[in-house]
């Protein structure tokens, strides 16, 4: 009788333990990682892999004798909707700002190398 | 709940909070406008583990509410962030 509480404990405490340390991989990523494109795989690996653990163990822990609690999947389900919209859009976001912020450049040079009156010139002949 | 348990929430309550104290570093420190609102979601998601774990530690179901509630707003304020980087306006 004692054996099996034993051992749902065990995959809780294994489960927590995992869940923290993939957090914290996540964030020393975060921390560490030196561009933005690479910094943003790393927060996934916390908003993935670490919530399913964490609400795995909530799971194992609530459902103990012949009930199980599925109020976990609804968290996992959730981050799993939401997770990609926001990645995606923050990576949409930041594509569009260093274009034009590289755009911005690119017409500051040219209007520093010829000035002013060329500059409307050649405006012309782009477009 | 045995000790051990208790010793090993204890210690995944630390690594979250470890974990969000360097998040708040790469918040404060970001170059771009875009780390600041990666690391504000990646705080979001950590504060829902941690709700999460301390629903298990007081034997409540109570905490899932508080948890799904965080994500959502986690999810909201990224993505009005995000629409803000666009746009310079949230809602057109």
């Amino acid at each position: 009788m004692m054996e099996p509480i034993r051992i749902f404990e065990a995959t809780v405490a294994a489960l927590l333990l995992t869940s923290g340390a993939l957090s914290l991989i996540a964030a020393l990523g975060l921390l560490r990682l030196p561009d933005f494109f690479q910094r943003m795989h790393a927060p996934a690996l916390a908003s993935t892999l670490g919530t399913w653990c964490v609400a795995l163990a909530s799971i194992v822990n609530f459902s103990v004798g012949a009930t199980i609690d599925l109020r976990g999947t609804v968290v996992i389900i959730l981050l799993a909707v939401t997770a990609p919209i926001t990645t995606t859009l923050l990576a949409r976001a930041t594509v569009f700002r260093q274009r034009s912020s590289a755009f911005i450049d690119q017409e500051q040079r040219s209007w520093d190398e010829h000035g002013a009156g060329l500059h409307n010139g050649q405006q012309g002949e782009k477009a | 709940m045995t000790s051990v348990l208790s010793l090993v929430i204890s210690a995944t309550l630390v690594c979250f909070c470890l974990a969000i104290a360097l998040a708040t570093l790469r918040l404060l420190r970001g170059p771009s406008a875009q780390d600041r609102i990666q690391a504000l979601d990646f705080i979001y998601v950590n504060g829902m583990l941690i709700v999460l774990v301390l629903g298990i530690r007081y034997a409540s179901g109570m905490y899932f509410e508080a948890a799904l509630l965080m994500a959502l707003f986690g999810f909201v304020s990224s993505t009005a962030l995000a629409k803000f980087l666009f746009r310079g306006e949230v809602i057109e």
